[in-house]
């Protein structure tokens, strides 16, 4: 196994975080989905397990960009950060192997029609789950991601007219002339060059500062997402893509559209699927509560496309089959239930395992042997033998161990000759 | 000379889960001001790995004899924090946990200013009763190192397996004269297509033979006492009465199929059910020319609000039973959602679908009519009634909770859910456990399940009915009831009554009738406490004096 270089002693890091608060270099925070930054030096996230800080090396100022930086180096009072650590093959033996690598997300920019990564307010469960967290990059708002893109440009911005209006003081008091003046020498054919750059560079000051007044404008009209849709088997149940049902995103949506209705109780969603498919302990009853308590509505069809208006809402495209035609509606976010698919390592791993993978790519198991994989001694639990919820997981989880023991510990169980 | 009382109190942020809503500076500084405090840390996160070092760190360094954490909930926390009071050396008895989540900053979100003010209450009286906290040693017990399994279905044979093959002595019980439960009445397996009854004899032949299993079929179980690691059952075999110790119990009794009498003409001949329709094909009289099969029916109602999970993958794979056999018959499956969940029952699905086998949506509002030699539906796409032919019609019906299922929640006392299944300790975290310790369950007794899942549950609850007997010895939370004023007692019994557990019984010794309680079987849940009329029996941690102290704390105005 490859332990790979953390560029922090994990024995001596106590995980104050003091470097990540010094660090000056930002990163996109691939926790929360992307949605907002983190330092270069990180936790995974905050209650992740062990306690230790990482350096996250393309990113990095010294590892990445072999610039000179080494801040978190003369923060760190435990004098943890070691960036000549290397990564390390580590050797174990072991009598039974579990194989639990779980999945990934399906990335749903490859259905150009759901215009996921062009129209900014159509994001994954996944992103939308992070958006939903109290402890996520929106505290639990619904902020859509078109303001937050827009919350970004406003600071962005601000910082630029600040430094440029700065500039053009300095100037102002230096020369003992205002900027107005400096415009109308040059509108009056003025040529020194130092003339011209200034008039230039007041003039694009003025032009940033409508825009920052127009982008603040519409930032103080918008509002979090109240209405939202989501889309059922993006992904799944698509011959273009995994032929297979993803078996637990119907309940995620049905639970987030809740969670959402909890958060704000004007938030209405429409759920569009095929089927919906609550098949476990109270997941009807569940479906059911979201209909009568939780403004969830469930519409039937496959949304055939997605675009945008001009406000940047997503237009959502479908055929009502119960009133037979087609219909568009406009929403405030769409929310895509994008596919469970192997994840990226599995057909690596599975193939230095030497256990064979099924048609869809997860660790292929016999129906009456479900933990077993195709090589005895190698077990599988959870998402890597195939779509499954959190319960089933754990479940196949004290399954495999089960068989890991019996297989470790080599049974030697004569059976009586007869019955 | 009294020991001084030192008390650390530590406020969780919770990230934004509470510091989002309570004013958790405040908090603290206000814990400072509290009797017996003598040093107050707010944490981003308690539970993280900076936050333990930190309480670990202060019972050494502040000399503390008493922790209080306000956070989350002592049902997912408390074992963390007692852990690292003991790992710095301090009793983990010695710990209150003050819950400022879940009762507080949850539930007033809109209210900073009176969530704070009911934190800073909580806070008061967490400290209050810190203070008049005992120590207390867990409670250790002997196991008894062999298991009962109840139902030899195709659940209860993988289990029993499992834990014979780890050198544990099982029983398993089976009621009927035969093992094998369901599938021995089933034809084809989907979606592996094995023969159900051959795959049940095989497991079968296997139990039979196994050296550490002990079978009793044509069984019922009479009575079971005790607690984990000591149980004592009783059951009878055609009459003869056994008895047996046991150190753990796995529950998996299965359940049964739903009878539709009075529904769509349901007579058992022309309208049959799913399974009688495998009997059919066993039997080789399958002739029909036009099958209808109706989902959900007596399922996803108002008496039965649940979807039974397995019937859809059913009809589809007896859909695709049918045109293998004969494909010119017409099978038409009329459904509400078609559950076929997962990888290998929606690739059945497809198969149906390129067999001919034609899906067709209804409304619970507009339910299908049977009628002779037709079928009347709403296609919601044409948007009207449709007439399909049949000469058979095919009922799914739901799995139902089996017929002991009550008489058996009560002899072990566990818990049923709404429609009688068995219901796990915990939904997400414990799907195979009980509430109860030494008691799991798997298969159809949990919930309808395929026997793919069945067998994956089997295997599973055997490995967790397999922690506790290989440790041998077990420890118990010392959080339980003891009889604190022996003298007091009168021997009256109205708590042996009331205990839920079987925690307490009276014995006779030199002072006459006593109760005397058995720690191991003990919840802790003090309803023996609070009925005893001589206070002679009080909860550890949460005694008269503790609750009182918390009571008056409460009482005082919060500065
Ligand atoms: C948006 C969304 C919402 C959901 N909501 C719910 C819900 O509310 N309730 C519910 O029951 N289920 C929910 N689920 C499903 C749930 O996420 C899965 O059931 C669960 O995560 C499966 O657990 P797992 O351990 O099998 O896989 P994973 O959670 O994927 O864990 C696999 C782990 O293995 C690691 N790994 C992968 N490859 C390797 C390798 N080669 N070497 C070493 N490590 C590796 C990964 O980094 C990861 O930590 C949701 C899923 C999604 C997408
Ligand atoms: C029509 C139909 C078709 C099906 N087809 C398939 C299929 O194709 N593929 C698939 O994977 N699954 C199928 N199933 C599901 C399959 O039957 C179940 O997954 C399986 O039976 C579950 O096994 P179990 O051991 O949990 O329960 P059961 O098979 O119900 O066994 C329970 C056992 O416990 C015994 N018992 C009950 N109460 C007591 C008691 N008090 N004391 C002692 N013993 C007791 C019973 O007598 C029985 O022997 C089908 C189900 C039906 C109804
Ligand atoms: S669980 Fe629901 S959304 Fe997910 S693939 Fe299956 S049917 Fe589609
Ligand atoms: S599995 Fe299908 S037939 Fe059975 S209750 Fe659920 S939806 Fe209805």
């Amino acid at each position: 196994m490859r332990k790979k270089a953390r560029y922090v002693n994990e024995d001596l890091c106590t995980g104050c975080g003091s470097c990540a608060e010094k660090c000056p270099t930002p990163a996109v925070d691939t926790f929360n989905t992307g949605i907002g930054q983190r330092k270069a030096i990180y936790k995974y996230f905050a209650q992740g397990i062990p306690s230790v800080f990482t350096i996250d090396a393309p990113s990095c100022r010294q590892l990445g960009q072999g610039k000179k930086c080494g801040v978190c180096a003369k923060t760190c009072q435990a004098k943890a950060i070691d960036f000549e650590q290397k990564d390390r093959m580590v050797e174990i033996e072991a009598g039974a192997i579990v194989m639990a690598t779980g999945y990934d997300v399906f990335d749903p920019s490859v259905i150009p029609e759901y215009g996921y990564g062009r129209i900014k307010n159509v994001v994954t469960a996944l992103e939308f789950e992070r958006l939903l967290s109290a402890s996520g990059p929106t505290a639990g708002h619904l902020d859509r991601p078109s303001e937050l893109t827009l919350e970004k440009e406003i600071e962005e911005t601000g910082k630029e007219v600040r430094k440029l209006s700065a500039r053009i003081k300095q100037l102002e008091e230096k020369q003992g002339k205002t900027s107005d003046e400096v415009i109308s020498q040059v509108k009056a054919g003025a040529s020194d060059e130092p003339l011209v750059e200034w008039a230039k560079q007041a003039e694009s000051l003025a032009e940033m500062q409508a825009a920052l007044a127009a982008m603040n404008r519409k930032m103080a009209a918008a509002t979090t997402a109240k209405k939202l849709a989501f889309i059922q088997c993006v992904g799944s149940r698509d011959f273009r893509f995994n032929r297979y049902c993803s078996s637990y995103c119907c309940m995620h949506s049905v639970k987030e559209a809740m969670i959402a209705n909890e958060h704000d109780r004007e938030v209405h969603s429409s759920i569009f699927c095929m089927d919906l498919r609550a098949v476990g302990r109270g997941f009807e009853e569940y479906k059911l509560r979201g209909g009568q308590q939780a403004n969830i509505e469930y519409i039937r069809g496959r949304v055939a496309e997605i675009t945008e208006d001009e406000a940047k809402n997503p237009v959502v495209w479908f055929e009502s089959t119960t009133e037979r035609h087609v219909k568009s509606e406009v929403f405030d976010m769409v929310v895509l239930a994008a596919a469970c698919v192997p994840s990226a390592g599995t057909a690596r791993l599975a193939q230095l395992a030497g256990v064979e993978l099924d048609t869809n790519g997860f660790v292929k198991t016999d129906p009456l042997m479900p933990l077993a994989t195709t090589r005895p001694g190698i077990f599988v639990c959870g998402c890597a033998q195939g779509p499954m919820d959190i319960p089933e997981s754990v479940a196949q989880a004290s399954s495999a161990a089960a068989c890991a023991a019996e297989a470790v510990i080599g049974a030697q169980i004569t059976l009586k000759a007869t019955a | 000379m009294a020991e001084q009382i030192r008390i650390g109190v530590f406020v969780c942020n919770c990230g934004s889960n509470i510091a989002g809503y309570l004013d958790v500076k405040a908090l603290a500084e206000y814990a400072k001001i509290l009797p017996h405090v003598v040093f107050v840390r707010e944490n981003l996160y308690t539970c993280s790995e900076n936050g333990i070092n930190e309480i670990k760190a202060a019972i050494k360094e502040q000399g503390l004899n008493r922790v209080v954490v306000a956070s989350c909930t002592p049902r997912t926390h408390e074992p963390l924090f007692r852990g690292t009071c003991a790992e710095a050396g301090l009793n983990p008895y010695l710990f209150e946990m003050v819950n400022i989540r879940d009762q507080c900053s949850w539930v007033h979100m809109q209210e900073k200013e009176k969530g704070t003010t009911k934190a800073k209450d909580l806070i008061r009286m967490g400290v209050a009763k810190a203070a008049l906290l005992k120590p207390q040693e867990p409670i250790q017990s002997e196991m008894d190192p062999r298991a009962l399994v109840i139902g030899g279905g195709i659940a209860g044979m993988t289990a029993a397996m499992a834990l014979g093959n780890r050198g544990y002595e099982v029983t398993l019980i089976e009621k009927s004269g035969e093992l094998g439960g369901l599938l021995l009445k089933l034809d084809k397996l989907a979606p592996s297509g094995a023969d159900a009854v051959a795959v049940a004899r095989k497991q079968a032949d296997l139990v039979r033979r196994h050296p550490n299993i002990h079978l009793l079929l044509s069984t019922h179980i009479d009575e079971v006492n005790g607690y984990i690691g000591h149980f004592q059952v009783s059951a009878s075999t055609n009459g003869s009465k056994t008895q047996f110790g046991t150190g753990v119990i796995v529950v998996a009794t299965g359940a049964r199929v739903f009878r539709p009498a009075g529904l769509y003409g349901y007579d058992g001949e022309k309208v049959i059910t799913q399974l009688e329709l495998e009997e059919v094909f066993k039997s080789g009289a399958f002739a029909a020319k036009n099958v209808v099969m109706i989902q959900c029916v007596g399922a996803r109602n108002d008496e039965r609000k649940y979807c039974s999970r397995i019937c859809c993958m059913v009809a589809i794979k007896n859909a695709i039973e049918i045109k293998e056999k004969s494909p010119e018959t017409g099978v038409k499956v009329l459904y509400r959602d078609i559950q076929a969940y997962g990888t290998e029952n929606e690739a059945l699905l497809q198969r149906a679908k390129e067999l001919g086998v034609i899906f067709i949506k209804y409304d619970p509002a507009r339910p299908p009519r049977v009628e002779a030699g037709k079928v009347i539906v709403h296609h919601d796409l044409l948007g009207r009634e449709i007439e399909l032919p049949q000469d058979l019609v095919v009922l799914s019906t739901p799995l139902v909770a089996g017929e002991d299922n009550e008489a058996i929640s009560k002899l072990l006392r566990v818990s049923l859910d709404a429609n009688k299944f068995f219901l796990e300790g915990h939904v997400k975290l414990k799907p195979l456990d009980f509430a109860t310790d030494g008691i799991y369950l798997c298969g159809n007794a949990h919930y309808p399940a395929t026997v793919r899942e069945a067998v994956s549950q089997a295997l599973g609850a055997a490995s967790r009915a397999s922690i506790p007997l290989s440790k041998g010895v077990m420890s118990v939370e010392p959080i339980v009831s003891t009889l604190v004023d022996e003298d007091a007692c009168r021997g009256c019994g109205l708590c042996v009554a009331l205990c839920p557990y079987g925690a307490l019984e009276i014995v006779r010794g030199e002072k006459g009738r006593k109760v005397r309680v058995i720690p191991v079987a003990c919840k802790g849940c003090g309803i023996c406490a609070a009925t005893c009329y001589h206070h002679a029996l009080s909860v550890n941690s949460y005694s008269d004096a503790q609750i009182g102290e918390q009571i008056r704390a409460f009482l005082e105005e919060s500065a």
